[in-house]
């Protein structure tokens, strides 16, 4: 039987009628068999209902081919799961569970992934059914959700012989606002301010992808070559303040004063370069659909590149100091391994991803927005531990510091209209279904909507790359000692509110 | 004359220990490039504490409010048989090296029983951690004491710190170098510090003597910082009471290169922080076996050069 799917390319819209509505059996069969085959990735997979049924929805990535693969099937209070064949699921499939009931039967761990279950009153997060390990030596930590440091609340649940974690369980859910139902029946206003605090260090991510997919979902909408170079400048430097951060962390979590002191400085720089392109440190305001809400004066790029240039090569400097550090890395080496196989299996993203060897960037291998002018070659690491993810972000930070450069150096000029970005409740192409991916700093960042008869958001789907990530943190803990998890947490650096929403 | 000096030496020790890990605070951040606390810090910081209530959790017992009081007593008591200002103390008796150490061996104790009394998973893990390393850093310990008891011959804490006269650097110099190596190590892991310990890390799992004081407050906690800074005063006199010869300093010159010989190892110890990250806690009874390694190799050149 010949496979089925709507093929799009990133970011790309279709008409809903070309979306094929397929029977379960072929849904799920070709869906497994594209997986095994063509190295398909879940990029996304959500239950909603039209015409009075409930449907489910796949929309797999294909790397090697740079295509997208979609395709329906419409279900009955159950369907079988694709867990126990493809282990990438998993969180998909509970998430459709939770909003919609609908089992997936045979899923091996079911049970609520954000505490939100509509109709049954308040739903307490973190209140649920973990695994028991019981023996002389087992002994079970809880750590969260409050932590001791100022972030982000967070469960998680270590069963531990000694100091050896055997499983860890992250049960998430605190933060979770509601907001894929807000943005139904959208655009308006409030929409794109909803997608930039999806996740409030992705600012810049969320909302290019939210741009990128009105403009495939309106014609008229089509951003300038400047404003899409302006666009990446700004998502590499969001890139450039949370590798510059989170390595700086990694060193603190080591207890390397230097480079932890140096790095919080330097975070501090990237951020206020993006704060003098539009005002704001996350970059908010500064994508907007259509085109740019700020752009960058001849006075702000010239600014700008002496001020890159000075603090790329403080930068260096500070982690070099750590990347020849003997201790660190002793530290940093073989901490947190997850296997490439690993990582391939539960569907990891992202930099965690690239530092397990797995071959995936959206900016490499489904290049939207300037990165299609500026072919960009992917980071490579393989030994999938701390230090590769260490590493993966000192190549990223690289390369980021150089395609800053050159596009701050080779800025297309404005046209005439520039800086007219839409009015934010404009009306979209009826009855599309429409898919924008980004390569947010720590991965694949999903936004998939769907229109109604009078072009508002029917549908409105969010997946964030932590929702991909948090698993291959409990994974990369498996065997590790329970002293370091920080270290491990850090390395992937999730977020907690983009897993909630 | 001379017990009037060892007691303004018990005195300056009793004022002045807040002020070491303040400097090494500063220190570490010159260091690593940032202005860094004030040296007065963990003088406001006590004062704070002092100044607040306590909050007990319900499931403790009488031992969690006793712990600190315990190990700061076990501390002061232990201290009087020290030799400040190369003096030796009044109080000093051949065999007080035992008394010595069970008093700090009975303050670890009272804390790790605390640290179990909360319940807590993060203070038993604490507590389990800090019994680990420091039984290991014990052997250590008493390898360093048989070095110094062949030295001078004496089994007194007096006896054997104002063992090393400057003849005795020029016999057994090396060796005296080796154990002084070896007892700094030992000072890092029983102050917790950096690379066993790191003591301004939140990072709850990764604590080890942290992990155990987390469900104090107020001046409880205050007191168990005063207790820290008075341990690792102790340890540093040891340390530079060890090295520096004495019977050349007298008096109240004695007593200044006492005090500044404490904040010399201040800087030593911030300079080892800044630019050493933390081992993994698989890595540290094979960093602390090194150090009765290192006191038997002493002994040994001790024997065959004396």
């Amino acid at each position: 039987m010949s496979e089925q799917f709507l093929i799009l390319r990133n970011p790309g819209a279709a008409p809903l009628l070309e979306l094929p509505l397929l029977p379960f059996a072929q849904f799920r069969r070709q869906a497994l068999a594209a997986i095994a085959r063509r190295k398909a990735r879940v990029a996304a997979f959500f239950a909603y209902t039209q015409g009075g049924s409930q449907r489910l929805l796949l929309i797999l990535a294909v790397d090697a081919e740079g295509i997208l693969l979609l395709s329906s099937c419409e279900v009955k209070d159950s369907f079988a799961s694709f867990t126990p064949e493809a282990p990438q699921f998993h969180c998909f499939e509970r998430e459709i569970y939770e909003e919609h009931g609908l089992e997936p039967l045979g899923h091996p761990w079911l049970k609520p992934l954000r505490f939100n279950q509509p109709g049954q009153g308040e739903a307490s997060a973190g209140v649920c059914d973990y695994f028991k390990l019981s023996g002389e030596a087992a002994h079970e930590v809880a750590v969260g959700p409050v932590h001791a440091g100022v972030i982000e609340p967070g469960h998680f649940r270590f069963q531990c012989v000694g100091e050896q974690v055997y499983s860890l369980e992250i049960s998430l859910g605190y933060q979770h606002r509601g907001i894929e139902r807000l943005l139904r029946q959208g655009p308006d206003k409030r929409s794109v301010h909803l997608l930039e605090t999806c996740c409030g260090d992705s600012s810049c991510a969320y909302a290019g992808a939210y741009a990128q997919l009105l403009e495939s979902l309106q014609e008229e909408l089509r951003p300038s070559p400047r404003a899409e170079a302006l666009r990446l400048l700004a998502w590499e430097l969001e890139r450039l303040a949370n590798h510059c951060g989170d390595l700086g962390a990694l060193a603190n979590d080591v207890a390397f004063r230097p480079t932890m002191a140096y790095c919080g400085r330097l975070r501090g720089e990237f951020l206020n370069m993006t704060a003098e392109l539009c005002g704001n440190r996350f970059g908010r305001g500064l994508i907007r659909p259509g085109g740019m809400g700020y752009d960058a004066t001849p006075a702000i790029v010239a600014k700008l590149l002496p001020w890159l240039q000075i603090s790329g090569k403080e930068l260096y400097n500070a982690l070099d100091l750590l990347f020849n550090n003997s201790g660190v890395l002793d530290r940093f080496e073989n901490t947190g391994t997850l296997e490439r196989k690993t990582a391939a299996d539960i569907g990891l993203v992202g930099m965690a991803a690239r530092a397990s060897g797995l071959q995936q960037d959206l900016r490499s291998y489904h290049p939207y927005g300037w990165y299609r002018e500026n072919p960009y070659q992917a980071a490579r690491a393989e030994s999938g531990d701390v230090c590769a993810r260490a590493q993966i972000r000192y190549e990223e930070i690289k390369s980021s510091l150089q395609m800053v450069e050159r596009t701050l150096k080779e800025l297309p000029e404005a046209e005439e209209q520039e800086g007219a970005a839409a009015a934010p409740d404009l009306s979209l192409r009826p009855k599309q279904l429409a898919v924008s991916m980004c390569e947010a700093w720590r991965g694949e960042l999903c936004l998939c909507a769907m229109t109604d008869e009078q072009g508002r958001f029917e549908q409105f789907k969010i997946v964030d790359p932590s929702f991909h990530n948090w698993f291959g943190l409990s994974m990369a803990l498996r065997g590790e000692q329970i002293s370091n998890f920080p270290l491990c947490n850090k390395s992937f650096n999730l977020s907690y509110c983009g897993h909630d929403l | 004359m001379s017990t009037f000096i060892w007691f303004c030496g018990l005195v300056l020790s009793l004022l002045l220990c807040p002020l070491l890990p303040g400097l090494v605070g500063k220190l570490k951040g010159i260091f690593v490039g940032c202005p860094g606390p004030s040296v007065w810090q963990p003088y406001y910081d006590m004062l704070k504490l002092l100044r607040k209530g306590s909050v007990y959790s319900q499931t403790t017992t009488w031992v969690l409010p006793l712990a600190p009081l315990v190990t700061l007593a076990a501390l002061l008591c232990a201290m009087l048989f020290l030799p400040f200002a190369f003096v030796d103390s009044p109080l000093a008796f051949e065999g007080d090296v035992i008394v010595f150490f069970y008093f700090l061996a009975l303050g670890r104790v009272l804390g790790v029983l605390a640290a179990l009394d909360t319940g807590s998973s993060f203070a038993g893990m604490g507590a389990s951690r800090e019994m680990q390393f420091s039984s290991l850093a014990e052997l250590g310990m008493f390898c360093i004491l048989a070095f110094l008891l062949r030295l001078s011959g004496r089994f007194s804490m007096s006896g054997l710190l104002n063992a090393a006269d400057s003849s005795m650097w020029s016999y057994s110099g090396t060796a005296l170098f080796l154990v002084a190596i070896a007892f700094f190590i030992l000072l890092l892991a029983e102050n917790c510090r950096v690379p066993f310990d790191d003591p301004d890390t939140h990072l709850e799992l990764t604590m080890i003597h942290e992990a155990m004081v987390l469900d104090y407050g107020g001046p409880d906690l205050g007191i168990i910082h005063y207790a820290a800074a008075l341990k690792l005063w102790l340890f540093t006199s040891i340390c530079s009471l060890m090295i520096v010869p004495a019977g050349l300093l007298s008096g109240f010159g004695g007593l200044l290169v006492f005090v500044l010989a404490q904040f010399l190892l201040g800087g030593l110890l911030a300079l080892v922080e800044a630019v050493s990250a933390r081992f993994r806690f698989l890595k540290v009874p094979q960093f602390l076996l090194g150090v009765p390694g290192l006191a038997i190799i002493a002994i040994i050149m001790l024997l065959l050069f004396k």
